[in-house]
């Protein structure tokens, strides 16, 4: 709790076709630490996730803040906003059967951001390539570089999708429900990578859940959304065994072998 | 081609969308090939061709001698024909007393020398015929689909950002009417606007009256005359192929800018874009390297049967154009009754689809490598 917030979101308001979707959302990420975000579906939590990348639907206007480090992305110009994007913000979408490009190779949708960004050549950015899928665990990384996502099973692929969030060493990822589209049994690896990039890198994570038992498993702190609200947020040992809100309670107690007693 | 391929091959010969390799090749070449998706992937798709290619000359023959008709009674006079004896000489010289394989193998074999046949209306070998109205339409249809493709997708892609907005509109209007206006009263509009009132367009034909054509090369006069140095004759090719090109291209374009619309409409939803613009990416590269490489699988698709509506608008377009082409010969063979000309005409259609389809199923492996590699 000693460390300085990196990503600060605070009364955030989304407004989509005449419809409050977020009512003044709070959070903030520190470095070095996951923070889940927990919520029924329709919550708003994908919303926040894509408003801090500037990527919401077109139409929707907001109010709030939402600074990184310091800087308020939602009234950055979208020259600017784009440059962060990726680049100092990035994200990892639920299903990386759909998130990947099933016509480019996994090189190509690792290093154009990475080339953009950082203006590497493109020798240097395939290096670059190859040492992140090392780093995500992907066997015979030089060889995997020319192939495409669909060689790949579900969980390389959303480690491939981790590595191409982290290409350009963001400081802040969002993770938005990065596990639910994937076997059960590639789940925890999936999680574990992202706590231990997190760990290592300093990568402060947003990491977006209807999964409270993921959450207990690697979250430091804990958020609960509804209605376009946070209604409870702290450490995660507080909030999953003492929630002070009743809506807090009834999702742990709809968990199965979980009970709140 | 070992021919280890043509019995796995001929069973499903027909099915050009059947994805499965023949099993057994042997294995160094497989070994080979491995290495290269895509040049395996490609040589898959040529063998199946060639075996199309023997089946449309199949259908090409079985067709013709379905074909109620004698002909014995087209090549023999009149006095001929009531004598049996002549009849049966006549039929045993041209090989029609043999069996049906017989002569389709007989067919063949001349096929492989290039022997079509003599036409009944020109008294020349068809080959010969062909030899230029198949050039002629290949210009004209060739020029067609290059403009409709440019024209055609840009179109869908600009109708596609601007959706909804005027634009687009705009858009839907001339695709509309581009796909609903029937093309031989197209050209009968453009011939009259464009010759008769406004004397813009320079008559039919390929070539402006007492120009003599461009050494032939390709039989393209436009490039033959580009090639020899030849600058009046190009503008004259040109300036003939300009109008009837842009007629035939009124269809074309309507349908792929509404099937390019909707193709990168349904591109722009998808999870990678919204990933790619996670990513930073300038709106450019989002939108050539992660859209339209996705749209483009529809889009050559429907290309292929836009070249196919193409060639059937010859018949018409180069009738009222007095444009030599296939289309015309096609027309005048069919109403004619020259069945060695309807043959050629039939050969040669059927193996332009063939080569249009296949040029289809190669660019699928080419854009989308879930289709070349397993
Ligand atoms: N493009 C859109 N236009 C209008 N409203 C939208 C749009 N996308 C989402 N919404 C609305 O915004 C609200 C919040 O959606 P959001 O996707 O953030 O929920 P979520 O908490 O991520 O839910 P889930 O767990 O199902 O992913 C929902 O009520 C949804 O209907
Ligand atoms: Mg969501």
């Amino acid at each position: 709790m000693t460390t300085a917030t990196v990503l600060e979101i605070s009364g955030l308001t989304l407004d989509l076709g005449g419809r409050r979707i977020l009512g003044g959302v709070d959070l903030a990420v520190r470095p070095g630490q996951v923070h889940g975000l927990a919520g029924e579906s329709g919550s708003g939590k994908t919303m926040t996730g894509l408003a801090a990348l500037g990527l919401l639907p077109p139409g929707a206007r907001t109010g709030g803040r939402i600074e990184l480090e310091g800087t308020d992305l939602l009234t950055l110009p979208p020259r600017q906003l784009a440059a962060l994007r990726g680049r100092s913000v990035s994200m990892v979408f639920q299903d990386p059967s759909t998130s990947l490009h099933p016509m480019l190779s996994i090189g190509h949708q690792l290093t154009d951001h990475l080339r953009h960004h950082l203006k590497l050549d493109r020798k240097t950015a395939k290096e670059r390539a190859a040492a992140l899928l090392t780093q995500v665990r992907i066997p015979n990384p030089r060889e995997a570089l020319v192939r495409y996502p669909h060689q790949f099973s579900g969980g390389m692929r959303q480690r491939i999708a981790i590595a191409i969030a982290l290409a350009c060493e963001p400081k802040v990822l969002i993770a938005d429900e990065p596990t639910t589209a994937l076997d059960v049994t590639v789940q925890a690896g999936v999680l574990r990578l992202l706590r231990g990039l997190c760990d290592d890198l300093g990568l402060a994570v947003l990491l977006v859940t209807h999964d409270l038992g993921v959450m207990s498993a690697i979250a430091d702190q804990v958020s609960v959304m509804r209605h376009g609200l946070v209604v409870e947020t702290g450490p995660r040992g507080r909030v999953l065994t003492d929630p002070q809100h009743e809506y807090t309670r009834t999702l742990l107690d709809s968990l199965p072998g979980r009970s709140t007693v | 081609m070992s021919p280890r391929w043509v019995p796995s091959k001929r069973v499903s010969g027909e099915d050009t969308g059947g994805g499965g390799g023949g099993g057994g090749r042997p294995l160094t070449r497989r070994r080979v090939l491995a290495r290269h998706p895509l040049a395996r992937f490609l040589l898959r798709r040529t063998a199946t061709a060639v075996l199309l290619a023997v089946g449309v000359t199949l259908v090409t023959f079985v067709l013709t001698n379905l074909v109620p008709g004698d002909p014995a009674a087209a090549g023999l006079g009149q006095r001929a024909i009531g004598d049996p004896a002549i009849v049966a000489q006549f039929r045993h010289h041209y090989g029609l007393d043999k069996p049906l394989p017989i002569q389709y193998v007989t067919y063949l074999g001349n096929l492989l020398h290039g022997d079509l046949g003599e036409s009944q209306q020109s008294h020349q070998p068809v080959l010969d015929d062909l030899s230029t109205a198949v050039p002629a339409t290949l210009e004209l249809a060739g020029a067609a689909i290059v403009v409709s493709l440019v024209v055609g997708v840009a179109f869908g892609v600009v109708a596609a950002l601007r959706r909804d907005r005027l634009t687009d509109q705009l858009l839907r209007v001339v695709s509309l009417l581009g796909v609903s206006v029937p093309t031989f009263w197209l050209a009968l509009l453009a011939f009259y606007v464009f010759f008769y009132r406004l004397g813009w367009a320079p008559g039919s034909g390929r070539l402006d009256p007492g120009m003599t054509a461009p050494p032939h090369v390709t039989g393209l006069y436009t490039v033959d005359a580009a090639l020899a140095g030849q600058w009046p004759v190009f503008w004259s090719a040109v300036g003939h192929l300009a109008l009837p090109a842009l007629v035939l291209t009124a269809y074309t374009v309507g349908l792929l800018t509404r099937f390019t619309r909707s193709a990168v409409l349904e591109v722009l939803n998808q999870d990678y874009v919204r990933a790619a613009r996670a990513k930073g990416l300038p709106g450019r590269a989002v939108l050539f390297q992660y859209v339209l490489r996705a749209a483009l699988v529809p889009v050559v698709t429907v290309a292929g049967l836009a070249f196919g509506a193409l060639l059937s608008g010859t018949v018409l377009v180069e009738s009222i154009f007095a444009w030599p082409g296939l289309g015309a010969y096609a027309y005048r063979s069919a109403t004619t009754l020259d069945l060695p000309a309807v043959m050629g005409v039939g050969l040669v259609v059927g193996l332009v689809y063939l080569t249009v389809n296949l040029a289809v199923d190669v660019l699928y492996g080419v854009i989308d490598p879930r289709v070349r590699v397993q």
